[in-house]
């Protein structure tokens, strides 16, 4: 189901669209926030020198420490009394990052997030069991009224208790999941372990999983544990440009369509800020074009991909971004090689015997950096001939794709640590 | 005929071998042989016990990787050269031993626990031999 003909429009009428947009949202946030207009002006750009969606490259990027040194609502474009709700996101390394919704932002975020989810496969007859955590997160919430909104009946399970959620699962019939792709895993194992088989003792038939990355290897373990005919989907957001909604796939599996009528991509070089032409790989770049309260405008996600335009199969015209191949900050620089964690996740979870659990450690040896995965085992065996065969394996495979040797540990089922939330799976122990 | 032997993964981590141990105590599961082969990083337990299923069972239930695999247990008479007269045999049939280990029990007869790539085979061999070989029962029993 296309929840919106705004999915529908040609390119022409697109980009109309857009241009008319960007040019109100440059013209009002030079006029309301002062930390922006100061950026433009030391570009020497003036909101009139934006005529065409090419001239966007001219203004100035924002990036995550903006909004911490203007924190909490320095780049707000509205003052504080018309904002109906505030959300922050855990500020892990300093000051949280404070983000705003006036009523209209609301009614905006709403309906995109009711768009990705029919393009994920929500329907209005669906029970759709939240295992976020609601909160000054976005996730839950943006997910909660997107889905209502399609007349879905909401389970507001939130994170935690696992046993109790399959309950709830059960009981309530649940048809629609959303959660992380980690924490789904987690929940058909504790599925397991009460005796509950996923595929035929529940009803889930979708799963709406995001804020966390997608990998075509993590979507395959959740078919084997949920179900082949399971439609899982991946959605994209950030809470600074609004929360989930911003882009999420559909039943093609081809990119995630994003809402092109609200939000301007563009993929820069992470190194030199050059905007890279379509099909190339780089850094995400947003721009918010009918945010009222917090409208920022070349917003750099450090998110990692590549745009399509071509028209999909479903009947989207909208852009589609590619799953994420790993955040910029995420990258890992190990011996002078980049390496994304999502790289090791597909060699873990494409190794016979292994789980789906594993966590990254990379530690200072002398003058160079040593880099251990430790991975648990699935099965249990007598052989050291077959755990010698797995440990070879991943070392292997993990030398084609990285040109790395790593350090293996296998460990016990159970021994290395679940997630609910976002999963924590690097551990980075050197110093500086 | 074969026994069942307890086969559990341990990492090479100071007091895991331990918590193996206390999970079979608390349960009630008594020890009868073991041998414990290792790696730098990991080894594999191996165990004879009174009631290897429910040993298995436990382990599982506690987070260890452990199952159950079938080895023979030979009975060895206490005269020189009875070991070495078995290994012949198993040898001569073309058998391959993947481990073994000892088994002491207050008898007359010393006892081995021998893992082969040919267990069916290897019975055979021993029985027309007459070599005894240790029942389940028999282990339940000591």
């Amino acid at each position: 189901m296309i929840w919106s003909k705004q999915e529908t429009l040609s390119r022409e009428e697109m980009e109309s669209l857009q241009l008319e947009r960007l040019k109100e949202t440059v013209f009002r946030v030079y006029e309301k926030v002062a930390p922006y207009r100061r950026k433009m002006d030391e570009a020497g750009i003036r909101p009139e020198d934006i005529k065409s969606l090419a001239d966007l490259k001219k203004l100035p990027f924002v990036t995550k420490q903006d909004l911490r040194d203007n924190y909490p609502f320095g780049l707000f474009a509205v003052p504080k009394d018309e904002l109906l709700r505030i959300h922050a996101s855990s500020g892990t390394t300093g000051k949280p990052t404070v983000v705003g919704y006036t009523k209209g932002d609301m009614d905006v975020w709403t309906e995109c997030v009711s768009r990705i989810a029919c393009a994920g496969g929500a329907k209005p007859t669906d029970v759709a069991q939240i295992c976020f955590g609601y909160g000054m997160f976005t996730g839950a919430l943006g997910l909660h009224y997107g889905l209502e909104n399609i007349g879905a009946t909401i389970v507001p399970s939130s994170t935690g208790n696992s046993e109790k959620q399959l309950m709830y699962m059960k009981d309530f019939e649940t048809s629609l999941l959303v959660a992380t792709p980690s924490y789904a895993l987690r929940l058909a194992e504790v599925a397991r372990e009460l005796g509950i088989d996923p595929k035929t003792d529940l009803k889930v038939k979708i799963g709406l999983v995001g804020s966390e990355l997608l990998t075509d290897a993590m979507r395959d373990e959740m078919h084997k544990y949920w179900g082949e005919d399971m439609l899982i989907t991946s959605n994209y957001g950030m809470s600074e440009l609004m929360g989930p909604g911003v882009s999420g796939e559909c039943e093609h599996l081809c990119g995630m369509h994003i809402n092109e009528d609200f939000f301007i991509p563009e993929i820069i070089n992470p190194e030199t800020g050059e905007v890279l032409p379509e099909g190339e790989w780089g850094e995400l770049v947003i721009t918010c074009i009918k945010k009222e309260a917090l409208p920022l405008i070349r917003y750099r996600t450090r998110d990692i991909t590549r745009l399509h335009y071509e028209p999909c199969a479903c009947g989207r015209t909208t852009c589609r971004m590619e799953n994420l191949s790993g955040r910029s900050d995420d990258m890992l620089k190990i011996r002078g090689v980049n390496v994304f964690p999502s790289q090791i996740e597909e060699v873990v979870l494409s190794v016979e015997g292994l789980g789906p659990h594993y966590e990254i450690v990379v530690e200072r040896d002398g003058y160079s950096d040593k880099l251990t995965i430790r991975v648990e085992l699935a099965n249990a065996t007598d052989s050291f001939k077959e755990l010698e065969a797995i440990e070879k394996n991943i070392k292997n495979k993990l030398r084609v794709v990285l040109g790395l040797d790593a350090k293996i540990k296998l460990e016990s089922p159970n021994t290395l640590a679940r997630f609910e939330g976002k999963a924590k799976r690097v551990r980075d122990l050197r110093k500086g | 005929m074969t026994v069942k032997q307890l086969s559990v993964f341990i990492e090479n981590r100071r007091g895991r071998l331990g918590e193996v141990l206390k999970v079979l105590k608390d349960n009630n599961v008594n020890i009868l042989s073991m041998s414990l082969a290792d790696t730098t990083e990991y080894g594999l337990l191996r165990l004879i016990v009174n009631n290897p299923e429910h040993g298995r069972d436990v382990l599982l239930d506690a987070g260890f990787s452990s199952m159950l695999t079938e080895v023979l247990i030979i009975k060895v008479p206490h005269v020189a050269g009875s070991l070495q007269r078995i290994l012949t045999l198993i040898a001569e049939n073309e058998i391959d031993i993947e481990y073994m280990y000892g088994l002491s029990v207050e008898t007359t007869d010393a006892s081995i626990v021998v893992k082969t790539n040919a267990l069916d085979l290897a019975c055979k061999v021993l029985k027309s031999s007459h070599i005894d070989t240790m029942t389940p029962e028999e282990i339940a029993s000591l």
